[in-house]
Formats: structure tokens, C-alpha cells, sequence
């Protein structure tokens, strides 16, 4: 039964695991370089800019990553002229959702900071770029660690839409080595549950150690 | 865009909407139903089915949907296992095309394995957020620890989660969107299929879009407001 699982399988297995980590990987990098810019400009107190981030990020949030990623995928090429791969589109609708997904949960966490913090630090006589460098931030990083690993998860979890609009991640080679070993009646069987315990072994220590953030710093 | 085909194509997408609804209805109610169980287990503190419960949460909460399904769909029938012929959802089944059931099973029984740990988790937070003295204050009026749970602690608990419970709903209802995997005609399927028939792309696309706003927006409205009653009582 576990011949399934020989060296061949599990080195094509780890190809498509590797195009799913780059996109959750890239888009991570994405995520949490706009996610923070756009966190701290929305707790700003202008409220152009707060209706404006909020009406984007109910915007994105309203509507499934999936349809997202159909959008981008077929519609870029319509309108635009641009022919992207559909793991650079992936690449675009997760960075994109995650950003004002993280920008949410920066502002919460900036908000979450008592006022009499930013007072103190104005009487130290700190500007207010050094009061946010030197007090807010530290602070609300330890609120932000632990919701902010939830949303990593999820977003790893969400690269196997990719495989919907086409990409050759973790799933779709899965499914190529099913169809391959057809007479295999238990094929599907090893091959989606391991697939399924790459995502469980991916993603449970994210999640374990989101908590035990949470536990140490609450 | 063409209008016509717009129109013409209309009672595709309706229909597609309509199972999208189905599936997310009874998706929904069988994930509260778990997310209660799991509550009323470590309630009673039955310590076996807690633990459990627990390694469901992560199991379920840290894999995803699409595999969940895949899983469902094309491994559990080799071992003679169909989802269709299980007591409550074969009565499910019934409402929907008789080869369409395995896969609506599936459907089914996937975002309740999915969402009933998301509920489980929101149900968590509020019960945990309760004070000790509550659960003694019911006790000492003469409630049993059953009527307890329902009369003292489960108000509280969903006023306290209501936020999560509903963004639960809204995630749930989303995650419908990864069924057409499972050749459900969802949503999702109608565009594809269309698509790959007639390439007119940016009406389907519309289609798609408005058909999910149609669903989704209504019902985070009325969250919306369910929510801010709870939260002033």
C-alpha cells in the first residue's frame, strides 16, 4: 500500500509543495510589508483614509478569494492586455487580500494601545515618529504576533485555490499521480491524505506556537 | 457586454445560487450543531470526548477545504463508505438531483467538518470569557446543569462570540465557492463551464461577482444588525 510513496512520487510530491510555498511564501512577504504601512496609516486619525481603507477591505472581504482569483486571472488578460500565470495571479489576490486583511488587524492592534501610552510618550518629549517607533510599535507587535500568524495560516491554506484556476501546486500534482496510478484503487486515498498531513504538519506548528505567543504575552 | 446573454443565462446562475444557499444553509446549521456539541462536552467536562474534540479542531482548522473534499469524495467510496446513505444527510439528499447526492453529501459533510471547529473555536472564546460565578448562580436557583447551559451560559456565550459566529457564516458561505471541485453546478461551475462554451468571459465574470454579492451581502447585513442588538443587551 505505502509503495505508493516512493522516492519518484515524493519528489514530485515536494515540486509541487515547493510552487505552493512560493506563493504563500511571496505573498507573506507581500502581506506583511503593505499590511503594516497601511495598518498604521489607517489608525491615523483622517478619516478620508480610515473610510477609504475600510470600504477596500469590506470590498475584498465580501466577495470568496476564488472568485478573486478568477477575476485576475481571466479578466487581467481581458482588460489589460496582460497574460499572467496563474501563480503570479495567485501571487497578486493573496498579497492583495492579505494586506488589507493584516492592515485590519494592525489597526486593531495599534488601537488596542491605551491612550495614556501615546501621552506619556509626547511628555518624554519624543516626536511622534519616535513615539511610534520606540513604544506603540513594540506593544502592538505582541498583540499583532499571534492574529497575525492565523492569518498565515489561512492564507497557506488558501494556495490550494490556486490549483482551481490551473497552477500545478501540491493538489494538481496529487491529482497527476492519482490518474497515473489508476489501478491503484487505494490511490486516492494515501495520496490526499498525505497531502492533507503536509498541510496539517505545515500549518499546526503556526498555529501551536500562535498560542503559546498569545498565552505568554495576554 | 451583451445584455441578451446576460439575461439568457440568467436561470443558470439562479439556480447555481440556489445550491450555493443550500449547501451553506445546512453547512451552517450542522456547523453550530458541532461547535455546541464540542462546547457542551468540555461543559460537562466529559474528559474522553473532549480530547477528542480537540484534535478535530485541529485537524479540521490547520488542512484545507479542498483537500477535506477530495478527500470526502474520491477516497471514502473505495472503502465502501458513502456519505449519501448516512442518516441525516440522506434526507438531505433528497432535495437535490439524484446524481448530484454523493457530492452534495460530501459538500455537506465537508463545511460542517470545517466550520463546526471555526464555531467550536468562537463558541470557546465566549465560554471561556464567563465568570466562574455564573455557572454557580444558575445551580443555586435550582436549574439542572443542563438548563444551566441553556437558560445562564448560552446567551451569554453567543452574545459574547456573536462577532465571530458571524464572521464564521460569511467565511462558510465564501467557502462554498471550492465545490465545483466535486462537480457540484455551483456558482463557480456555471462560470467555468460557460466560459469553456461561449468565452464571454467579462458577462460571466459579472454574473459570478453579482451572484455571490446577491448571497453574501443581504446576509452580513442582517449580521450586521443581529449583532448590534445582541451587543446592547
Amino acid at each position: 500500500m505505502l509503495s505508493l510513496l516512493n522516492l519518484d512520487t515524493l519528489s514530485r510530491l515536494w515540486q509541487g509543495l515547493f510552487i505552493t510555498l512560493e506563493i504563500s511564501i511571496i505573498s507573506i512577504i507581500i502581506t506583511s510589508f503593505f499590511g503594516l504601512i497601511l495598518g498604521i496609516l489607517m489608525s491615523f486619525k483622517n478619516r478620508y483614509i480610515y473610510i477609504l481603507c475600510r470600504f477596500i477591505l469590506e470590498f475584498v472581504r465580501i466577495m470568496p478569494l476564488l472568485v478573486w482569483l478568477f477575476i485576475v486571472y481571466f479578466g487581467f488578460s481581458r482588460w489589460l492586455g496582460v497574460n499572467l500565470s496563474s501563480t503570479v495571479s495567485a501571487i497578486i489576490v493573496f498579497s492583495i487580500w492579505g494586506s488589507f486583511e493584516m492592515m485590519d488587524l494592525v489597526r486593531s492592534s495599534l488601537q488596542s494601545i491605551p491612550k495614556h501610552q501615546y501621552e506619556s510618550a509626547k511628555s518624554l518629549g519624543l516626536n511622534k515618529f519616535q513615539a511610534y517607533f520606540y513604544i506603540i510599535i513594540p506593544q502592538a507587535f505582541r498583540r499583532l504576533t499571534p492574529v497575525s500568524m492565523n492569518l498565515l495560516t489561512r492564507m497557506i491554506k488558501s494556495t490550494t485555490f490556486a490549483y482551481l484556476i490551473g497552477s500545478v501546486e501540491l493538489v494538481k500534482v496529487g491529482q497527476q499521480i492519482i490518474e497515473f496510478n489508476n489501478k491503484n484503487d487505494l490511490a486516492p486515498f494515501i495520496i490526499y491524505g498525505f497531502i492533507f498531513f503536509i498541510f496539517f504538519i505545515i500549518c499546526y506548528p503556526i498555529t501551536l506556537y500562535s498560542r503559546k505567543l498569545e498565552k505568554k504575552w495576554s | 457586454m451583451d445584455l441578451n446573454f446576460i439575461i439568457n443565462h440568467l436561470n443558470v446562475f439562479i439556480a447555481a445560487a440556489w445550491l450555493t444557499l443550500k449547501l451553506s444553509f445546512f453547512g451552517i446549521v450542522f456547523s453550530i450543531i458541532i461547535g455546541l456539541f464540542c462546547i457542551l462536552m468540555s461543559y460537562f467536562r466529559i474528559k474522553f470526548i473532549e480530547q477528542i474534540c480537540k484534535i478535530y479542531i485541529e485537524l479540521s482548522r490547520n488542512t484545507p477545504l479542498l483537500i477535506q473534499l477530495f478527500f470526502l469524495y474520491y477516497a471514502l467510496p473505495k472503502f465502501d463508505i458513502h456519505l449519501e446513505q448516512i442518516p441525516p444527510l440522506n434526507l438531505i439528499c433528497l432535495s437535490v438531483d439524484e446524481t448530484l447526492r454523493p457530492a452534495f453529501a460530501c459538500a455537506i459533510f465537508g463545511l460542517s467538518f470545517l466550520g463546526g471547529s471555526y464555531m467550536a473555536e468562537s463558541f470557546r472564546s465566549g465560554f471561556e470569557a464567563i465568570r466562574k460565578q455564573q455557572f454557580e448562580a444558575g445551580l443555586s436557583l435550582g436549574f439542572t446543569k443542563l438548563g444551566n447551559f441553556r437558560y445562564v451560559i448560552l446567551p451569554q456565550i453567543l452574545a459574547i462570540s456573536i462577532s465571530s459566529i458571524s464572521a464564521n457564516i460569511i467565511f462558510l458561505i465564501k467557502e462554498t465557492s471550492v465545490v465545483s471541485i466535486i462537480a457540484l453546478p455551483d456558482l463557480v461551475t456555471a462560470m467555468k463551464d460557460l466560459n469553456s462554451l461561449t468565452y464571454k468571459t467579462d458577462e460571466l465574470l459579472f454574473l459570478l461577482f453579482m451572484g455571490y454579492l446577491c448571497i453574501i451581502l443581504p446576509i452580513s447585513l442582517i449580521l450586521f444588525f443581529v449583532e448590534k442588538r445582541l451587543s446592547n443587551a
